[in-house]
């Protein structure tokens, strides 16, 4: 008796989906992101190896936003997030520490950091841990400075990378997954298929299966992190990678793990790895 | 007891205080998480012993702590409820698909009629990956309870019998 029951449900949300897959799985199918009339970035593309078979095109959230929101991250004047890159920027060149070193004592103007959003997270320089911008940035502070860390989602540290992955703006997403990065890769992919928390939710259930799909007033992306740091509207400031993957599993009832845990930067590379391809919008507005 | 307390005639507020903690305290008749029989996906008997009210169970259905339903189905027949979501089926005419044994299976535990899927068991307290207290994102720091209480789910399963087409 149950059988017919469900293979006419089946056949019915078959339908459904078709349906709906045509007006929402891309929802914004002639949107085109150019920033200021003259920054063209790319916000679709084919799948990169790490996707490959599982997606059939990677999407930038900036596709799944209402259009006024898509609008504030097209021109800098209405973005922002602007305001903190511009803080961080100042901070760039601010002398803090012991050493009497600002980062351009080391690094010159801040161009020099072009293209370093885009390979991040990356091991350090002795191959021994994955690091997170956060990481090589208070590195930088505590080692060569003389200077105390900055937490990882303090607003000081929120300017800072905000300036730096500006300077990748438009540069694709390209992460390294070989040699000692490979082992965190497949950590963040497990993670990223683990049912957590008492809803027992992965972020695959909402990103990969649903993206497209309305989860109440939130209409899914694929959870992609080129855009970050993001201005959340909902939140009034800059909101970090980390801060973004606590906030989801948090939704799903479980523990979180803790923003900067191994975990998190384990994760933060292989979803960079699902984005590959995609331009660093560095900084985006979102909802 | 019941009579006892009856003859000493407490001060209004203490009766109120043990009124409530009476309350608390699941009824004699309710089936604990852990107790619940199925017959594959369905459960024939109601977990508190007694009928849901549909009413309370709309409500349920349209809480974001509780059951939050509408996160994931449509349903054309609460209009009011605004930002329905598309990721399981609509529910309309789910009491016409689904008895109300399954109907309580699915809220109770939607795993076992549909394996692997994403709608949450909404009656179980164990078998997770690092389980929150709630959506604090901190460990729980006392025992694990449902996210449904037995008397909202069976206000659910009320509900959902109205949903004829
Ligand atoms: C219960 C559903 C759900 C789960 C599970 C979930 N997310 Fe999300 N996530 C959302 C919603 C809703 C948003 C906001 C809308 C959007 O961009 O999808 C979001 C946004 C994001 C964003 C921001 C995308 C952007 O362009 O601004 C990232 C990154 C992200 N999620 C990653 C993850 C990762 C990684 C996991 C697993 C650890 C995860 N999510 C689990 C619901 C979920
Ligand atoms: C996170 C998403 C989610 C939530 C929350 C959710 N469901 Fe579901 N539900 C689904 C999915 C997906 C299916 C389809 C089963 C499948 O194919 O996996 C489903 C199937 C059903 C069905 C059978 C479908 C039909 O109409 O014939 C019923 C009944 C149902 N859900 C009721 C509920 C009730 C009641 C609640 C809240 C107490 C609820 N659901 C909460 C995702 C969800």
């Amino acid at each position: 008796m149950r059988l017919p029951y469900r293979s006419k449900l089946a056949a019915a949300s078959v339908l459904a989906v078709l349906a709906a897959g045509a007006v929402l799985a891309d929802p914004s199918p002639d949107a085109e992101l150019v920033v200021n009339e003259d920054i063209e970035l790319v916000t679709r593309v084919a799948p990169g190896p790490a996707v490959e078979g599982v997606l059939t095109e990677v999407y930038s959230g900036w596709l799944y936003r209402e259009t006024e929101t898509r609008a504030m991250q097209m021109d800098d004047f209405d973005n922002p997030a602007m305001v903190f890159a511009d803080q961080g920027l100042d901070m760039w060149d601010t002398v803090d520490g012991t050493e009497g070193k600002s980062c351009a004592s080391c690094h010159e103007g801040i161009e020099s950091m072009k293209g370093v959003r885009t390979s991040m997270p990356k091991m350090n320089g002795a191959a021994t841990d994955l690091w997170s911008m956060e990481n090589f940035i208070n590195d930088c502070r505590t080692n060569r400075m003389g200077a105390e860390a900055w937490k990882w989602n303090s607003n000081d540290m929120k300017n800072m990378t905000s300036a730096i992955s500006l300077q990748s703006r438009g540069e694709p997403m390209k992460v390294s997954v070989e040699g000692a990065a490979a082992d965190w890769w497949e950590r963040g992919k497990e993670i990223y298929y683990t049912r957590y928390g008492q809803l027992e939710l992965a972020c695959a259930n909402c990103h990969e299966v649903n993206a497209g799909n309305m989860i109440r007033a939130d209409h899914l992306s694929q959870g992609q992190i080129n855009g970050f740091p993001t201005y959340r509207l909902k939140d009034a400031g800059v909101v970090s990678i980390h801060q973004r993957f606590v906030g989801c599993v948090r939704d799903t009832r479980a523990e979180t793990f803790a923003a900067g845990s191994e975990e998190f930067r384990a994760l933060e590379l292989y979803v960079a790895s699902r984005g590959e391809g995609l331009s660093i919008e560095g900084v985006s507005v979102r909802p | 007891m019941k009579s006892h307390v009856a003859h000493w005639a407490m001060a209004p507020a203490l009766a109120a205080a043990l009124a409530a903690a009476l309350a608390a305290l699941p009824a004699a008749a309710e089936t604990a998480p852990g107790g619940v029989a199925f017959d594959g996906g369905a459960v024939a008997a109601s977990l508190t012993g007694a009928p849901g009210d549909a009413t309370a169970g709309a409500t349920v259905m349209t809480t974001n702590a509780l059951g939050n339903c509408v996160a994931c189905h449509e349903l054309a027949a609460m209009p009011e409820v605004q930002f329905q979501g598309n990721i399981g089926p609509a529910l309309d005419g789910a009491a016409d698909r689904w008895t109300e044994a399954e109907l309580r299976g699915l809220v109770v535990n939607a795993k076992l009629t549909f394996e692997g899927t994403m709608m949450p068991a909404f009656y179980k307290t164990d078998g997770f990956i690092r389980p929150g207290d709630g959506y604090t994102g901190k460990a729980p720091t006392a025992e694990l309870p449902p996210v449904l209480t037995a008397q909202q789910v069976e206000d659910v399963v009320a509900y959902l019998l109205t949903l004829k087409e």
